[in-house]
């Protein structure tokens, strides 16, 4: 690292990595950003939006986006697309393409790994999508990097006509540190030039583009070599050096400050003459990047002898505590495992908000027998958790009708008289379930589909979608009508239910009679996301004691406002033992949705009178 | 003191590391904002992250502080917790293995129980703070949960925790509680006035008898 320059106190802003990309972008003239939510990257577009000069857009899905993003740079605007890792799989189609065409506008790919999986279905390697698409990749380490990052990458692009790659990880979305902000560029937008030859990928045009990709990797390894984001950092010792970018720099700084450092910020195309200069300084050179080995294939194949995922581990963060033991060991120095015991403590697992309009809809699921439930990604995922245990497949976004529409038809003869439903959130059908439905009414699957309706992105904080009827700054704007979008994509108006999902009996009798039927069907839900504005919020509910008989029903329902008092076990008429668990309810938390009420034969779950002040302050 | 020399380096000086803990939808992330704002205004280099999966959800969350002269990897590594502050008394346990012997922990000990908790799947530890105070930390805690309650709102409990950490940072309280007032200047003066209430109530439980301590 650089010597600390002298800051002002005043200039020092302290930011997370996702709104230093966002800041960047204003700075460096940005006019267009697109994005689909996706934790750890969901956070830039919110920052981004807050920027008048700047349109912004929640699009349809990370495809449609990047493809905003395209239409824009070739407009002759600066451009940024951000998604999270898996969204660039969907987003790959059109990145593959837009790599040959290359860049009017600075066009700025912003992509965040969640390394370790807080939130996400696979883990995978972004930095793969570079080599592969023939763009180069910059990975800053922390949000000051993220900022001066982001401000390169607009004009990398405009220099190799190129679209440019900034790749995040969790460990950078996410953790807030000093920025100190460089002057802002007053871009000035260029014109839409018609260039056929350059922008209609026919293969005629496409293969003249070939060999000017080539030439460009050729340039753009030059630019790499010499480029100070690659640079060595010298140290006191010398028995290992590290290779390392990204959120990894910062652990091999921790946890061996002494020892020098190659540090990537340019890492695709990597500097591989300027690597080889350094391995011959140490005596044993590790490299430490998160994920796959890509850059340690690399430098084999290039002849280079070093130490990689032989030592390190293949997935997860690479957090001081794991990085010692591992090196330690390789130098033969006495190392202790860091690593924690686990305490035995109960697990914590994420599960449906209190009142959640879901929360009916896999009450009901757990108690119909006889089913195959193919889930989605989103809330509901978490149908798959306590006590619900409601789904039995997740794959990717929109699968789960694709997925159900499979299993129908494969199914053997022993399974012909099983259930088989689909679960997707409105978002998620928007995003790449819609096909799935067609496909299912076309092919005349065997499906019902539950379309829960939220009206929201739920899982990644309640943002707007086109079932919204509100863009990303919480304006009106049109409001997608399910019911025909669903009858357009081939359901009969007959197999369309609209259902309000707190209604218990009309849910189950829905659910029923389509499951029955065989032929495609949807069962559509009609109530807000609780975590919008839109959710109105009822007197909370309490438990009359004296009624309660502790049968503990209310409890399937999963709210996590219901809470066990005590627990008894009775020995009843036929000799068996049964379990009873009396219950309360947590008035402060409580919204008074009166789901559980359907649930309690005794009647015991009224409303609570006498509760003062609920929500009668707003506090941090 | 909870300032400590950090092992591994001469260069990166005296790092301060604090873990807020506690589930989703406390305020966890406020809470370690305005320590981080705190420190940034005495001029630290400062880093804080969160291992949040699915934040809103009812799962654990923790945020970690991190700050000195300079300060490289955001998060601390276990045994390495000079102070933590816990909303929750089983989320405290949960994290007892990351604190470094001597640490300061300030436990909110108010429980929340999980809906796998209340179905029967499993148990919740009878007295979580017991094993917590047999080992060699400082523990204070107390009810700010029900203090919260009382002031008008459970969400109090987030400046109430920080009033109760103020005298144990390694900085003047004032600087903490103004970081706190400064996120209320725009909501006018009810929620200031209600939230510097919450603070002090917060410094006060340790000036009753309504707290214990064990060495």
């Amino acid at each position: 690292m650089n010597a600390p320059q002298p800051i002002e106190k005043t200039a020092r802003k302290f930011m997370s990595g996702n709104e230093a990309v966002a800041q960047a972008a204003r700075d460096a003239g940005c006019s267009v950003a697109s994005a689909y939510p996706g934790t750890p990257s969901t956070e830039i577009l919110e920052f981004i939006a807050a920027y008048p000069d700047i349109y912004t857009e929640w699009s349809i899905n990370e495809k449609v986006s990047l493809e905003v993003a395209i239409g824009a740079s070739l407009a002759g605007s600066r451009a940024l697309c951000a998604m999270k890792h898996v969204g660039v799989n969907v987003a790959s189609d059109a990145l593959m393409t837009q790599t040959l065409i290359g860049a009017v506008g600075g066009l700025v790919l912003v992509v965040a790994d969640d390394v370790g999986l807080s939130s996400s279905q696979n883990e995978q390697d972004s930095r793969y999508w570079g080599r592969f698409a023939h763009i180069p990749v910059l990975e800053p380490s922390d949000a000051q990097e993220a900022y001066e990052m982001t401000r390169l990458a607009f004009s990398l692009s405009e220099q190799f006509d190129v679209p440019v790659m900034v790749r995040l990880t969790t460990r950078i979305c996410h953790v807030k540190g000093v920025v100190v902000n460089s002057p802002v560029e007053a871009y000035e937008r260029k014109n839409f030039t018609k260039d056929p030859a350059r922008y209609v990928m026919v293969p005629g045009n496409a293969r003249k583009r070939i060999p000017l990709m080539m030439a460009r990797d050729q340039k753009l390894s030059q630019a790499s070599e010499a480029h100070p984001l690659n640079r060595i950092e010298s140290g006191s010792e010398d028995c290992v050096g590290f290779v390392t970018s990204g959120a990894a720099y910062f652990h091999v700084k921790e946890a061996y400050p002494d020892a020098p450092v190659f540090k990537l910020g340019f890492s695709h195309p990597a500097p591989i003459e300027k690597i080889r200069e350094f391995a011959a300084t140490v005596a044993k050179l590790v490299v430490v990047e998160e994920v796959e080995p890509l850059l340690e294939t690399e430098l084999r194949a290039a002849g280079i002898t070093l130490y990689g995922k032989d030592v390190l581990p293949r997935i997860g963060e690479l957090a001081p505590q794991v990085l010692t033991p591992c090196i330690d060991k390789l130098l033969g120095k006495p190392c202790q495992d860091t690593l924690i015991e686990t305490t035995g403590l109960f697990p914590r697992p994420p599960t449906l908000c209190v009142a959640c309009p879901h929360l009916g809809i896999y009450y009901c699921l757990s108690h119909i027998k006889n089913t195959i439930i193919a889930g989605d990604i989103g809330c509901y995922t978490l149908g798959a958790g306590h006590p619900w245990n409601a789904l039995d497949t997740t794959i990717s976004m929109g699968a789960s009708l694709s997925v159900a529409q499979g299993i129908d038809k494969g199914r053997s003869e022993a399974d012909q008289n099983k259930n088989v439903l689909a679960v997707i959130g409105d978002s998620t059908f928007m995003h790449m379930g819609m096909q799935g439905l067609l496909d299912i009414t076309y092919n005349q699957g065997n499906v019902t589909v539950l379309l829960l309706d939220n009206r929201a992105v739920g899982m990644t904080g309640g943002q707007n979608a086109p079932s919204s009827g509100l863009n990303i700054h919480g304006e009106p704007t049109m409001q997608v009508d399910f019911r025909k979008l669903c009858e357009a994509l081939g359901v009969k108006p007959e197999r369309i239910h609209e259902v309000n999902p707190y209604e218990l009996p009309t849910l189950f009798k829905a659910l029923r009679e389509e499951v029955k039927i065989k032929e495609p069907s949807v069962i559509i839900t009609n109530q807000p996301c609780v975590l919008t504005e839109r959710y109105s919020k009822l007197p909370p509910l309490k438990v009359d004691e004296d009624r309660c008989t502790g049968c503990s029903n209310c409890l399937d329902v999963g709210c996590p406002a219901i809470l066990v008092q005590r627990r008894e076990t009775v020995i009843k008429p036929n000799g068996r033992e049964k379990q009873l668990a009396f219950v309360n309810i947590d008035t402060a938390v409580c919204t008074g949705c009166n789901l559980c009420t359907n649930t309690c034969a005794p009647d015991a779950i009224i409303p609570a009178f006498n509760i003062d002040k609920i929500n009668a302050v707003e506090v941090i | 003191m909870t300032a400590k020399k950090n092992s591994a380096a001469g260069n990166t000086g005296v790092v301060t590391n604090i873990l807020v803990v506690g589930i989703g939808g406390q305020g966890i992330m406020t809470a370690a904002d305005v320590l981080s704002q705190a420190a940034l205004a005495l001029g630290y280099d400062v880093k804080k992250t969160e291992v949040a999966g699915m934040a809103q959800r009812g799962g654990v969350v923790t945020s970690h502080v991190r700050f000195g002269e300079k300060v490289f990897s955001p998060a601390i590594r276990p045994g390495d917790t000079d102070m933590m502050i816990a909303f929750e008394p089983a989320e405290a346990l949960r994290w007892q293995s990351h604190l470094k012997p001597g640490a300061v922990a300030m436990v909110n000990d108010y429980p929340l129980k999980p809906p796998v908790v209340s179905i029967g799947l499993y148990d919740y530890p009878e007295a979580p703070l017991v094993q917590l105070a047999q080992s060699s930390v400082k523990l204070h805690h107390f009810n700010a949960g029900e203090a919260a309650i009382e002031l008008g709102d459970r969400r109090l409990v987030n400046s109430i925790m920080l009033g109760a950490i103020a005298d144990h940072l390694p900085f003047p309280p004032d600087i903490l509680e103004q970081a706190l007032l400064n996120r209320f200047q725009r909501k006018g003066e009810a929620l200031t006035v209600l939230n510097r209430q919450a603070f002090t109530l917060g410094r006060r439980a340790f000036n009753k008898n309504n707290y214990s301590e064990t060495a």
